[in-house]
């Protein structure tokens, strides 16, 4: 019975369900066509004796009433008794599932995620973040996600892999998972959070572990100039879903062209954009709110140290018209 | 007999209780139950009115996979830098706005369809028309209590359309109310979105929901203090309508839930107002613990909408297909089995949600537990039928249509019920499809139903079958199209509530907005449909169906006190009490009762 | 009408109901009539009480949380003596709405009077304690969520600023050092997972406000010589939660205040119908409705007072 379920499970794959890529995808999906299948039962059952009855006891003229029981004790008890038994069964099979899906062996490989209005971070145990917002894994190694939110709930749900859970703020979440198939999938954010809540979309790269490795160990930008890891860093911190780079006005925050330099209508009152404030607005966000934007920046804590604000202040500089890399034009001194 | 004089009634042209008294303030201030019905009818139906155009709109805006209905899509790539610039910028105003839109398209229609339409939809409209005369009285217990609790329905529905009315404010003169504008939580107000980030109209609707929230307790203790102490002579609590059945099942929900569902607002309140740190993690409350609090009323709050349904859908089965309802006990006691098992299941909207494995397991067993009670129901109606006499009314295929979308929704029910299941499925499309099987295919179906059973009784009229019969087909076929390729794109991943989403769900989305088309179209008939019966159609007899349960005792529409003479409660289902007479088309008292009184009938009949 | 037809009559009544100008159109009798009332009376204050388990759970659940925090704040911050005075003048409140329920029965309307006054006065006495009470929490800032002084939160991002008072120093956010470079370099390519060997450089995602040290109950029990120390002690571990306990007092005495005060109103009702004779034994729904009513919220009285005064 179960290969003939597993043969109909790959049979309807394409249609009800997408590409199995983790250990615990067709277990889910034998579960799924499982119930399928009983649930097409009982409900072409229900449709056959409702169209039959329908149909061969409609009214007609001159018809004479039948004569019916108006109850069957026996037959009563026995849609009861069925319908008990079948959903126990159903209920041990999703009950064991679940632990195996649930429980996280001791040596998985730890993934830190954060999740922010609207953006995931993913840090490696190096204490890396991934540098394409994208997250990467391994495969055929048991990797268990610890999740944590800055701010509202949100979701982490990939359907490839059959799995999902809802990112708490306050409390840590775990997840794992071993992924059996090298390519690209999707990472989706499930639980409402706000209003980019459905481009909170990110994609899970799994990669060979050979691969891998070298990827994690030259994550970081360690060979970056200041601006130029300033760059990475908003792209690969969430400040690129806020903040604009190229003038863009996105409604959420400021852009950072020509931030630098520029006078800042803060609610508190006006601010020269220089090196300090650009300090103090990165390292407590919403210290100066201004009025046009919500103060929904999360807290970088954590997210960002002090050589990282270092090199975001340089990489804002060099977007402003107002930061002068060149030497200036001097005038040769009169003798 | 008070059949034979309330036609005789009928044919003197007494007043009713339509024409027993004139002008506005005595609809304003009526005692009586069954104008209360129908001011509840009209902005009920209001509320689904709104309710509709709103999903409309959000189904539109789903047609494409990034909100076409704004367009942010200006190319960024030209020569012209300066254009770029510009371009990039309309792009993302036009993306903020389409998104603002859409959340609050999507949690409007949540909250004003749950707590404005489908729960007071059967027990206010219909319960409040119904049961007294089901139950032979003159009126509910607590006659002021109900005028009470539609005006305490009122004031909630004008805080939600405050919301409503500062949104459209907004959008056309710029202008912001306090607290006016922008419920994009969710129906569901999850904290700490709720408390710390969303828009200020939550605050309104929230503080509605709570009115309304009053409105249903009230509603509950009349309907529970009416059917124990109003009952007539001759009905003992096992001859009573399945109807009553299902409200009083519902009522004790009512009662038992809502009040938690008051406190979790009101501690909503204090949160967003005064940080109280009970519900938002960031000053040391905890957000599972609302999800707890607010499924706690909320899942039960899923049977308020459904059971009454059921009610009706076991009065019209019996009745149109001429045939004593099958195994009246189990279906009374699978009513009050769904209502006390109702509240232990709530924890199945936490299964990713961070509650232990422990509890999933529990909660999990228990949820499944309710699918028996559904099932018996569900054999019952169908045993109904077995050598009956079926007449396709509107109503019966309603109740046919009913049946068989309760039935998917029933059991997809038990793909979100096993654990292992539901963790792909959760808070996907595949949910969103099962609820709207139970809450729109059931209970909407329920509804409309139980509306064209008892129209004639309400207005009066007669209003036109066969459109009415096309109209319930139209909305079968409607609703089918709609949210069965929901399930498809859910299982595939397609999360809940996205604004935009990944091109390769646009088909189902289409074919989904489709349906939503035709589901409007349908429902336009049904109004049509009542209206030009209110206005045209032909004169309804006092029993057009044949029903043996007591308001089917007197005419079409009622007498002010209902009954000119108090009847006595019979089996509800013995339908063999009646027969056709072609002369007024309708059903009439066989002149000797062929079947024998039954003999537990103990107390003494009056006159 | 049906009622003139039935073989019960009323008891108290002499049987001509329909000169009896109490009883509803759509009632047989007078019984009927007030078992009706008395059946809803009786639903309705099951709604009330579901309403306050809801609070009551969130006590339990945090209570059960930091059972030291909420002993801490409320030996430190309630006052026994004037929770036990409440009790008692509520407790006497609830006897003077029994007596004149009973004396209404009776027919004794004079004394139905004088309870009604007692009563009304016990709840205002009652009201007027609490507020003492309040306005001490107020003076010592320890109010509600981020109005408690121990919250120590300074979080902006709140719509509406706490009201200008002093507080705690607030806790300053300190950046961890910056990182070495950690490179797993010698690292065998093929198992990958010696990695996670090294640590996360710092705890980061929550800011020291949000992530807390949370109050381990572990600690060794205080003699009572330590006690104090003990206390102060805890109160720097765990002073952020004091807000919780606060939070729950306020949502819990402040429910109940508004209940005394909607049943203030009611019984003042009721003093005005007993002295325009409103009441006689025959007909004394609303005195023993609102009866209940009070003695409900005497009893929920009774749950708040060792919930949130006797902690031990």
């Amino acid at each position: 019975m179960n290969a003939m379920l597993n043969i109909l499970a790959d049979m309807g794959g394409s249609f009800w369900m997408p590409p199995q890529a983790s250990q615990i995808a067709p277990d889910v999906d034998w579960l799924f066509f499982f119930i399928f299948w009983i649930c097409t039962f009982f409900f072409l059952l229900v449709l056959v004796l409702l169209v039959g009855f329908s149909w061969k006891y409609r009214y007609r003229e001159g018809q004479p009433m039948l004569d019916a029981p108006k109850h069957s004790t026996a037959l009563e008890l026995t849609w009861t008794f069925i319908p008990t038994v079948i959903v126990i069964v159903i209920f041990f099979y999703g009950f064991k599932g679940y632990l195996r899906m649930m429980i996280p062996p001791p040596d998985a490989y730890e993934v830190d995620v954060t999740a922010h209005m609207w953006d995931y971070t993913f840090m490696y145990p190096n204490g890396q973040i991934s540098d394409d917002t994208n997250l990467h894994i391994p495969i055929d190694t048991p990797v268990v996600f610890v999740m944590s939110s800055t701010d509202v709930l949100h979701g982490f749900y990939m359907p490839e892999f059959r799995i999902k859970r809802d990112i708490v703020p306050g409390r840590y979440v775990k997840l794992w998972v071993v992924a059996t198939k090298l390519g690209t999938f999707d990472l989706f954010c499930t639980q409402y959070c706000g209003q980019d809540h459905s481009s909170m979309r990110r994609k899970v790269i799994v990669e060979p572990r050979a691969d891998f490795v070298n990827w994690v160990n030259n994550l970081g930008g360690g060979n970056m100039t200041p601006p130029q890891r300033g760059h990475f860093l908003w792209n690969t911190r969430g400040c690129s879903s806020c903040h604009s780079v190229d003038g863009t006005w996105t409604g959420k925050a400021p852009t950072w062209k020509d931030l630098y330099g520029s006078t800042v209508h803060n609610v508190d009152g006006d601010h020269l954009a220089d090196e300090n404030y650009l300090l103090d607005v990165i390292s407590h966000p919403n210290i100066h709110p201004i009025a046009s934007f919500q103060p929904i920046m999360p807290p970088t804590e954590g997210l960002v140290n002090d050589k990282d604000i270092a090199d975001i202040i340089a990489y804002i500089k060099t977007l402003s018209k107002n930061y002068h890399a060149a030497l200036p034009v001097v005038k040769p001194a009169k003798k | 007999m008070s059949t034979a004089q309330s036609i005789s009634h009928r044919e003197s042209k007494p007043d009713n209780y339509l024409t027993h008294s004139r002008g506005f303030l005595s609809w304003a201030l009526t005692l009586d139950h069954k104008r209360i019905g129908l001011m509840y009818l009209v902005f009920v139906l209001a509320a689904f009115l709104f309710g509709g155009t709103f999903a409309e709109l959000l189904r539109t805006s789903l047609l494409t996979p990034n909100h076409w209905m704004f367009p942010s899509n200006y190319p960024i790539h030209t020569a012209d830098a300066a254009l770029n610039v510009a371009n990039a910028t309309l792009n993302a105003a036009h993306d903020t706005e389409a998104k603002l839109f859409y959340n609050n398209m999507f949690s409007l229609h949540g909250a004003v369809m749950v707590f404005m339409f489908i729960i007071p939809a059967v027990p206010a409209v219909l319960g409040n028309f119904i049961l007294p005369m089901m139950l032979g009285a003159k009126d509910v217990a607590f006659p002021r209590l109900n005028l009470m609790s539609f005006y305490i329905y009122l004031i909630g529905a004008c805080f939600v359309s405050w919301v409503l009315m500062g949104g459209i404010l907004r959008i056309l003169f710029g202008l912001h109310v306090p607290f006016g504008y922008g419920l994009d939580t969710g129906w569901t107000f999850y904290t700490p979105f709720s408390t710390s980030k969303a828009e200020d109209g939550m605050v309104a609707v929230v503080a509605g929901v709570f009115i309304l929230g009053f409105s249903s307790i009230l509603t509950g203790v009349n309907f529970i203090a009416t059917i124990h102490t109003l009952r007539p002579r001759g009905m003992t609590w096992f001859r009573m309508p399945l109807f009553l059945w299902a409200l009083y099942a519902t009522s004790i929900i009512q009662i038992l839930a809502t009040p938690v569902l008051a406190i979790t607002l009101l501690l909503l309140l204090a949160e967003r107002l005064l940080h109280v740190g009970i519900f938002d993690s960031s000053i040391g409350g905890d957000p599972v613990l609302f999800q707890h609090f607010f499924w706690f009323y909320s899942h039960p709050a899923v049977y308020i909408m459904i059971l009454p349904g059921m009610g009706v859908i076991s009065e019209v089965i019996s009745v149109h297909s001429r045939k004593h309802i099958f195994g009246y006990n189990f279906i009374a006691f699978s009513s009050v089995a769904l209502a006390l098992l109702g509240f232990l299941v709530w924890g199945h909207h936490l299964f990713v949600a961070g509650q232990s494995n422990l509890a999933d397991s529990i909660f999990s067993l228990l949820t499944f537990s309710v699918a028996i009670p559904s099932a018996v129901k569900v054999f019952n109606w169908l045993a109904t039928l077995y050598r009956g006499s079926i007449r396709f009314t509107p109503a019966m295929l309603y109740s046919l249509g009913f049946i068989l979308l309760f039935t998917i929704g029933g059991l997809t029910g038990l793909f979100l019920g096993a654990l292992e299941t539901d963790v792909p499925l959760h808070d996907t499309y595949f949910v969103i499809a099962h609820f709207h099987y139970v809450m729109v295919g059931s209970m909407v179906f329920a509804f409309l139903s139980g509306m064209y059973h008892w129209y004639p009784k309400m207005s009066g009229k007669m209003c036109n079958q066969n459109w009415g019969r096309f109209a319930a087909i139209l909305l079968f076929i409607g609703f089918n199209v709609t949210f069965f390729p929901q399930f498809i794109m859910g299982a595939h991943g397609m999360p809940r509530r996205w604004a935009t989403y990944p091109a390769e769900f646009q088909p189902y989305h289409i074919i989904s907005t489709i349906g939503a088309y035709i589901m409007a179209i349908s429902l336009i008939t049904v109004a049509l449909n009542w209206l030009t019966g209110l206005l045209w159609g032909r004169k309804a007899p006092a029993n057009p169906w044949g029903g043996n349960s007591l308001e089917w005792h007197t005419s079409s529409p009622p007498p002010h006190d209902n009954f000119l003479v108090p009847p006595v409660a019979d089996d509800p289902y013995n339908l063999a009490a009646w027969e056709y007479d072609a002369s007024i088309d309708g059903w009439v008292l066989r002149k000797t009762d062929p079947v024998p009184a039954p003999p537990d009938r103990t107390r003494p009949v009056a006159h | 009408m049906s009622s003139a037809s039935t073989t019960e009559t009323s008891v108290h009544h002499g049987g001509h109901e329909h000169h009896d100008p109490h009883l509803a159109h759509h009632f047989d009798t007078p019984e009927q009539q007030f078992n009706s009332a008395k059946l809803g009376m009786w639903v309705f204050l099951g709604t009330e009480v579901l309403m306050f388990g809801g609070l009551f759970c969130v006590y339990s659940i945090y209570r059960h949380n930091y059972p030291l925090v909420f002993k801490f704040a409320s030996e430190t911050y309630l006052s026994t003596f004037w929770g036990t005075l409440n009790t008692l003048i509520l407790i006497t409140s609830s006897l003077t709405m029994a007596w004149g329920v009973r004396a209404v029965q009776l027919n004794q309307k004079k004394l139905l009077v004088v309870c009604l006054s007692l009563t009304l006065l016990g709840a205002g006495g009652f009201l007027v304690i609490k507020g003492i009470e309040w306005h001490a929490k107020w003076n010592e800032h320890v109010w509600f969520g981020v109005w408690n002084k121990y919250n120590g939160l300074n979080d902006e991002s709140f719509r509406a600023p706490p009201p200008a008072q002093p507080t705690t120093e607030p806790v300053v956010a300190i950046m961890p050092p910056p990182p070495v470079s950690i490179r797993a370099t010698d690292m065998d390519a093929n198992t990958g997972i010696d990695i996670s060997q090294i640590k996360p450089r710092y705890d980061y995602a929550f800011s020291q406000t949000i992530q807390a040290p949370s109050v381990a109950p572990s600690v060794e029990k205080p003699s009572p010589e330590n006690a104090n120390e003990h206390y102060r002690q805890l109160s720097d571990a765990a002073q952020w939660r004091v807000n919780t306990f606060f939070s729950c007092y306020f949502l819990m005495t402040g429910l109940h205040g508004i209940h005394v005060v909607v049943g203030m109103g009611l019984i003042t009702w009721l003093l005005i119908r007993s002295l325009r004779n409103d009441f006689s034994s025959e007909y004394f729904t609303p005195v023993d409705l609102i009866g209940l009513y009070w003695h409900l919220v005497d009893l929920i009285w009774i749950f708040l007072f060792p919930l949130l005064y006797l902690i031990h």
